[in-house]
């Protein structure tokens, strides 16, 4: 299981995640500058994107500290926002049930939408990579870009022009993840059904729309797949 | 903006919530790896339903980020994120390439926001 790190599997990972990087780097760089604009400084904003690093949840958890809302609000909006991964979770874990304990443990933190989806995409493609080096390629890259990032817009801070429009770099690298995920008709009506679930269910308190468009497209697909059958 | 330093004192506020955000979040990334280490292999009625996690997780993401319902049906389709999340989406279908994909969609909301609509 254990050889030489640096080895064509973890390159494999690092190559493939390196174009999201011109949406992730944006991304990084708008969560250095929420950080900014909520009145932390460059601890908080590099403490937030080593501890918690997950995009989503910083910028809205970000957003919400600005407006003095309560510590309860804040940590619950995030933690809503990330239960997403507790699915990547359960379904990445086959793939890494043979490891150690510490490995997993390490792996977990790392865990991204990003890495999570292109990992668990190659190892369907590939079953003879090794799963958690191809994984770490992925999810390390992600890492250090992310951080670099966050510093970057900390620094350069209200020197980029809102209209620039970064956040919309958001988006965009899910898109990228999610057009590819609906390749068959069962998964792109759970795409469909679990995107238009979501913009119905904005308003709902503590981003919980994310989650109900989630789980509607999840059974949406189920049930395509029974009634195809 | 406070010194580095400065904000390590001067926002506990902030230290809470990242910590707290970070130790759920920790325990949400590792719960199924771990449990799933642990016991031998996943449940199979679990496996049916993580096949469709991605889609439906990822289109609840993205959409919100592109469409913003508004009182006419006009007033919602012209909008430069839903016209550039478009034009992103159809590369990403043609050619089922990251960089394109983001590339294109940054270049068409400029183009739409300085422009077109501008």
């Amino acid at each position: 299981m254990r050889g030489p790190v640096l080895d064509e599997d973890l390159l494999a990972g690092v190559r493939d995640v390196s174009p999201l990087m011109l949406g992730i780097a944006p991304f990084s760089l708008v969560a250095g500058i929420a950080a900014v604009d909520a009145g932390l400084g460059l601890a908080e904003a590099v403490g937030m994107s080593v501890i918690v690093f997950a995009g989503a949840s910083q910028l809205a958890a970000l957003e919400l500290l600005g407006e003095n809302a309560p510590l309860a609000v804040v940590v619950g909006t995030a933690a809503v926002i990330n239960l997403r991964m507790l699915m990547y979770s359960a379904s990445i874990a086959p793939h890494f049930a043979d490891y150690g304990r510490r490995l997993r443990a390490g792996l977990a933190y790392l865990l991204t939408d990003q890495a999570y989806a292109l990992s668990v995409a190659e190892f369907d493609e590939n079953p003879e990579r090794s799963r958690w080096r191809y994984y770490l390629g992925a999810a390390a890259s992600l890492w250090i870009v992310w951080q670099i990032g966050t510093v970057a817009g900390v620094v350069l801070g209200a020197g980029v022009p809102d209209a620039w429009g970064l956040t919309f770099a958001v988006p965009l690298v899910f898109l990228a993840l999610l057009v590819p995920a609906m390749k068959d008709r069962p998964t792109t009506v759970a795409g469909v059904a679990g995107g238009a679930v979501a913009v119905a269910a904005v308003g709902l308190p503590l981003n919980l729309g994310l989650l109900a468009g989630a789980l509607c497209g999840i059974a949406a697909g189920l049930v395509t797949e029974v009634t195809a059958s | 903006m406070t010194g580095a330093l400065g904000g390590l004192i001067a926002s506990p506020r902030a230290w809470v919530a990242i910590l707290a955000i970070g130790a759920i979040t920790y325990g949400i990334r590792l719960s199924f790896i771990h449990l799933f280490g642990r016991i031998d292999g996943v449940p199979t009625r679990l496996q049916r339903p993580l096949r469709y996690v991605p889609p439906a997780v990822l289109a609840a993401l993205v959409l919100p980020d592109l469409v913003t319902p508004r009182p006419s049906v006009a007033a919602t389709l012209l909008d430069e994120r839903l016209i550039a999340g478009l034009v992103a989406g159809a590369v990403a279908w043609r050619t089922e390439d990251v960089f394109a994909t983001i590339a294109s969609g940054m270049l068409a909301l400029w183009l739409f926001r300085f422009v077109v609509f501008a």
